[in-house]
C-alpha cells in the first residue's frame, strides 16, 4: 500500500532519516519502534507532507506523494495522529468532531453566505460521520461533554475519531497510547485492531513494548535514523542489533 | 566624495541607536521568546527620565543618563515579574497583546505627565569637529563612540561574566540551565533589566538630535522588529550587523532617493525578504 | 464552537438598537452610537482573522482607511457617486489585501504580527506621503453624505445616518454569524487551535486562513467607508496602529472569538470612555492595565468567559448513555 524508497531527510548538516526503505503492508498493523531520537515522528511527517524529503520516494497506492502538500496526502485517504491532539477545549466532543470530514465536501464562501442546499446537506453528513466515529472508538456518551474535561485516555481515542471521520484508508498513529495506563492501553490497542477489521491499514509508532509485540503483524526499527530491523514481532525481538540499540536505554514502560 | 563620507556617519549613528535599541529586543525575545511591543515605550521612558534628570535635577548628561538607564532597567524588571511572568506558559497572541497593553499604558502616561507635545534636550556637546571635509557634529561622535562601546560591553558581560553566560545558558537551552541550577526566573528578569538598559541609553544618545515626545517609540520599534528578524531572533551580532545595515540604507537612501520615503525603507525590506525567505535571513536556533 | 445566544437574544439586541433613538437624549449620543456601530463593523472582522483563526492581523486599521480613503477619493476627487465609491472600496481594500494577505499568511504566530504591523505601518507613511493621491496631512475633507435612495429617503440627519449604520452592522452580524457556525467557521477554529492538525485533516491553510483574511479586511474597508461618509472628513490617522489596539479592547474585553463578544465590547467601551470624558485622551491608563489584567486573569473575555460556563452547565446536564464497552 505503501512503498518508502531510500527515503533521507536532512536538517542542516544532520540526517533525521537515513535512507530507510520499507513496505506499509494493506489491511496490517505495521509498527514503528526505535529509541527516543530515532527519527520515527520524522519519518511520519516525511510520509504526511509535513516535511519534503532530501532524496527518496515515497509511493501510495501506486501514487507518488513524495512531494505532495499535507492536506493533498490527506485528502488520498492518508489520516494522521499526533503526539499531542489539539482540541477546542471550550467546545463538546462532537463539535471538535465535525470538521473532520470537511475534506470530503466543496461548500464554500458563497455557499455559506446564501445558505445553499449544498452547505445544509453537506454539514448534515460532517455531523453524521462525527457521530458514527465517535460511536466506533466507545466515546457517543461523551458527545456533549466539554472538550478539556475528558481524560487522556478518551482524549486519544476522539483522536482516533478525528482521523477515522476523514474516511481514511490509511492512518498513521504516533504513540496512541502516550500518558495511558496499562489497562487503557489495551483497550486502544483492541481498538486498533478492531480499525483493521474494518477495512483500515495502521502504521503506529510506539514504545510501549508489550503493547506492540501482541499487536503487530509487522515492525520497522529505526535507530538514529537507519533502518536496523524489519519484521514480525517475533524476528525482530531476537534481532542482535535491535537489542543492542535499546541496550542500556530505557526501553518502554510496561 | 564628502557627501558620501556624510552619509556614512549619519549611517553609523543611526546604526548605533538602531544597533543598542535592536540588542535589548532580540535578547529578551531570544530567551522568553516574548516579542516585547512595550521595548519601545522603555526607550521612550529613557528619554523622558534623562530629561526630566537634566532638567529637573540638573544632573549632567552623563550622569543622567545613567540614572535613566537604572529607572528603565527597573521598570523593565517590575513588567516582566507583572506583566510578562504569569503569562510565560500562555499561548501566541495573549502575550503579545498584555505587552500592547503595557505599551498603551506607559505611552498615556508620559502623555499624561509631560503633554504630547516635543521637547527639546539639549545636548551637552555642541562642537563640530571638521574632519578632512566631513563635518563632524561632536553629539554623533558621541554616540558612535558610546553605542559601540556599550556593545563591546554588553558582549564582555554575556561572554566573560557568571550572570551574562547564564542569560546565554537559558537562551540555548531553557531545561537544561534549570537542571543546573539557574534561576530561570531571576534570569529572565535580569534580561530585561538588561534590556531596559540599552534602550534607555540609546534613546539619551538619540535625544539631542531628535526630539522627545511620548509617541517616539513607535518608529524605532517597528524597525528594531524588523532588525531581529533579518538578524535572527535572539542573535547578538545579527541585531548589532542589522542595525547597521538598516541604518545605512536609511541615510543613504535619506539623502540618495527621498526624505520623505526613508522611513519606508525598513519596512520595505522586510516586506521583501520575508517574502522569499519566510523565515529570515540568518535562521537562528532558538527562535 | 461557542454556543450563541440564540435567536431570543439577537432579537432583543435588534430591538435595542431600533428602539436606542428613543432613549439618546440628543444627537451627540446618536453620533457616539453610530461610531461605535462602524468600529464594531470593523471589529467583527477583525475577530475573525484574530479570533477566530488565530492570525493578530495589526494592520487591520490601515485596511479601514483604505476603504475610507478609496471612497473620499472618488466621491470628493472625481464626482463617483456614493454608494460606486462604497462598493468600490470593498473591492479595492479585497485587491490590496489579496497580495498582502498572500504574502503575510506564509508566516507564522509572532512573525506574522511583526509583519503586519510594518505593513500596517506603510500604508500609514504611504496615505501621508502621496500626496498628489490622497492629500496628504491636509486629509480629505467635504465628502458627501450617503445619497439617499430614491428621493425617499435621505441621510443628512443623525437619526437616519443612526439608522444607516445600524443597518449595516445587522447584516454584518448576520453574514458573520452565517460564516461562523458554518463548515467554513468551524475549518477556521481548527486553524486556530493546531493549524498541523488542521492540515491532516485535509484542510488547505493557506486558501482557508487567505479566505479568512479577505473576509476580515472587506469588513474593514466597508467600515471605514462608512465613517468617511458619516465623518465627512478623513486623515492619515486613520491608519495608525492605535485604532487596531482599540478593536483589540474590544475583542478582549467582550471575548475574543465569540461573536457577541466583540460586538458588545465595540458598543459599551467606547460609552466609558464617554462618561469618563477626562479619560478620553488617557483612556489607555486605565485600558492598558486592564488588558494586562483581562490577558492573565481572564483570557475569554466577559462573554467568553460566561459562555464557556454556561457550555459546561450544558455538558454537565446532558444525559449520559451508559457507556458502551470498549472497542
Amino acid at each position: 500500500m505503501l512503498k518508502i524508497e531510500h527515503l533521507t531527510k536532512r536538517f542542516g548538516g544532520n540526517a533525521a532519516v537515513n535512507n530507510v526503505s520499507t513496505t506499509v503492508e494493506e489491511g496490517k498493523i505495521n509498527a514503528i519502534i526505535g529509541p527516543n531520537g530515532a527519527g520515527k515522528t520524522t519519518f511520519f511527517n516525511l510520509i504526511s507532507g509535513v516535511h519534503k524529503p532530501t532524496s527518496g520516494t515515497i509511493t501510495y497506492l501506486g501514487r507518488d506523494i513524495t512531494t505532495l502538500r499535507t492536506d493533498s496526502v490527506a485528502r488520498l485517504g492518508v489520516a494522521r495522529t499526533f503526539q499531542a491532539t489539539t482540541l477546542f477545549n471550550q467546545a463538546s466532543v462532537l463539535d471538535n468532531l465535525i470538521v473532520g470530514h470537511r475534506l470530503r465536501t466543496r461548500a464554500n464562501l458563497w455557499d455559506v453566505l446564501v445558505g445553499s442546499n449544498r452547505l445544509r446537506e453537506e454539514e448534515r453528513v460532517c455531523r453524521e460521520k462525527a457521530r458514527a466515529a465517535l460511536e466506533f472508538v466507545g466515546l457517543s456518551h461523551l458527545e456533549q461533554r466539554m472538550a478539556g474535561d475528558i481524560t487522556q485516555e478518551e482524549r486519544k481515542r476522539v483522536a482516533f475519531a478525528l482521523a477515522l471521520s476523514t474516511e481514511p484508508k490509511l492512518v498513521l498513529l504516533d504513540e496512541p497510547a502516550g500518558g495511558v495506563n496499562p489497562e487503557e492501553t489495551v483497550g486502544l490497542a483492541e481498538l486498533i485492531r478492531k480499525m483493521v477489521k474494518n477495512g483500515l491499514t495502521v502504521c503506529l509508532i510506539e514504545h510501549k513494548m508489550d503493547m506492540i509485540m501482541s499487536l503487530a503483524d509487522k515492525i520497522l526499527v529505526l535507530s538514529y535514523g537507519e533502518k536496523i530491523a524489519e519484521g514480525t514481532p517475533a524476528e525482530v525481538k531476537a534481532n542482535p542489533a535491535v537489542i543492542d540499540a535499546y541496550l542500556g536505554s530505557d526501553h518502554a514502560d510496561i | 566624495m564628502d557627501i558620501f563620507l556624510q552619509q556614512v556617519l549619519n549611517g553609523l549613528t543611526l546604526g548605533g541607536i538602531y544597533s543598542l535599541v535592536a540588542l535589548g529586543l532580540t535578547l529578551v525575545y531570544g530567551i522568553l521568546h516574548v516579542p516585547n511591543f512595550a521595548h519601545g515605550a522603555f526607550y521612550m521612558v529613557g528619554a523622558f527620565a534623562s530629561f526630566l534628570l537634566m532638567d529637573k535635577l540638573g544632573l549632567n548628561y552623563w550622569l543622567a543618563m545613567l540614572g535613566s538607564a537604572v529607572a528603565v532597567a527597573a521598570l523593565a524588571a517590575v513588567a516582566e515579574r507583572l506583566v510578562f511572568h504569569p503569562l510565560r506558559h500562555a499561548s501566541g497572541l495573549h502575550p503579545m497583546i498584555a505587552a500592547i497593553g503595557l505599551l498603551l499604558f506607559l505611552e498615556a502616561g508620559a502623555q499624561a505627565l509631560w503633554g504630547a507635545d516635543f521637547q527639546r534636550m539639549s545636548t551637552p556637546y555642541t562642537g563640530i569637529i571638521e574632519m578632512g571635509g566631513v563635518t563632524a557634529p561632536v553629539q554623533r561622535l558621541l554616540i558612535i563612540g558610546a553605542a559601540f562601546t556599550l556593545m563591546l560591553m554588553l558582549h564582555l558581560f554575556l561572554t566573560r561574566t557568571v550572570m551574562g553566560s547564564t542569560i546565554i545558558a537559558m537562551a540555548q537551552n531553557r531545561e537544561g540551565a534549570s537542571l543546573v541550577g539557574i534561576d530561570a526566573n531571576r534570569v529572565a528578569m535580569l534580561t530585561f533589566a538588561v534590556s531596559g538598559v540599552l534602550a534607555a541609553v540609546a534613546a539619551t544618545l538619540y535625544a539631542p538630535i531628535n526630539l522627545v515626545y511620548p509617541a517616539m517609540g513607535h518608529l524605532v520599534i517597528t524597525k528594531a522588529f524588523v532588525i531581529i528578524i533579518l538578524g535572527g531572533m535572539g542573535s547578538v551580532p545579527g541585531a548589532i550587523v542589522g542595525g547597521l545595515i538598516i541604518g545605512f540604507a536609511e541615510s543613504f537612501g535619506a539623502f540618495y532617493i527621498s526624505t520623505d520615503y526613508k522611513d519606508i525603507i525598513a519596512f520595505m525590506a522586510l516586506v521583501v525578504i520575508l517574502s522569499f525567505r519566510p523565515q529570515g535571513i540568518f535562521k537562528q536556533g532558538a527562535h | 464552537m461557542a454556543r450563541l445566544h440564540g435567536p431570543l437574544g439577537w432579537a432583543l439586541l435588534l430591538a435595542a438598537g431600533l428602539l436606542f433613538p428613543l432613549l439618546a437624549r440628543n444627537d451627540y449620543h446618536l453620533t457616539v452610537m453610530s461610531t461605535a456601530y462602524i468600529f464594531a463593523l470593523a471589529t467583527l472582522g477583525l475577530n475573525l482573522i484574530v479570533g477566530y483563526t488565530g492570525q493578530f492581523n495589526l494592520a487591520h486599521a490601515g485596511f479601514m482607511a483604505i476603504g475610507a480613503y478609496t471612497l473620499g477619493i472618488l466621491t470628493v476627487d472625481h464626482q463617483v457617486p456614493f454608494w460606486w465609491a462604497f462598493l468600490a472600496a470593498g473591492a479595492v481594500t479585497a485587491l490590496v489585501g489579496w497580495p498582502l494577505g498572500w504574502i503575510s499568511l506564509r508566516l507564522k504566530g509572532h512573525y506574522f504580527s511583526i509583519f503586519t504591523m510594518c505593513v500596517g505601518y506603510i500604508i500609514f507613511l504611504v496615505i501621508e506621503k502621496w500626496e498628489s493621491l490622497t492629500h496628504g496631512t491636509v486629509g480629505v475633507i467635504g465628502i458627501p453624505a450617503p445619497s439617499g435612495i430614491a428621493g425617499v429617503v435621505s441621510f443628512d440627519t443623525p437619526l437616519s445616518l443612526y439608522y444607516l449604520v445600524f443597518f449595516f452592522l445587522v447584516v454584518g452580524v448576520w453574514a458573520m454569524r452565517r460564516i461562523a457556525n458554518s463548515l467554513l467557521g468551524r475549518t477556521f477554529v481548527a486553524i486556530r487551535n493546531g493549524d498541523e492538525l488542521a492540515e491532516a485533516l485535509g484542510i488547505n491553510l493557506m486558501r482557508n486562513k487567505l479566505t479568512a483574511f479577505l473576509i476580515s479586511v472587506v469588513y474593514a474597508g466597508w467600515a471605514g467607508a462608512l465613517y468617511a461618509g458619516f465623518v465627512r472628513f478623513l486623515g492619515p490617522d486613520l491608519a495608525a496602529v492605535h485604532h487596531t489596539f482599540d478593536m483589540t479592547m474590544y475583542m478582549l474585553v467582550g471575548g475574543l472569538g465569540t461573536l457577541i463578544g466583540p460586538l458588545l465590547g465595540a458598543i459599551s467601551v467606547p460609552w466609558i470612555t464617554q462618561y469618563l470624558q477626562f479619560l478620553q485622551e488617557y483612556r489607555f491608563i486605565i485600558f492598558g492595565p486592564l488588558l494586562i489584567l483581562l490577558v492573565i486573569y481572564m483570557p475569554h473575555g466577559i462573554v467568553g468567559s460566561w459562555l464557556a460556563w454556561r457550555a459546561r452547565q450544558a455538558s454537565l446536564a446532558a444525559p449520559h448513555n451508559q457507556e458502551q464497552p470498549r472497542a
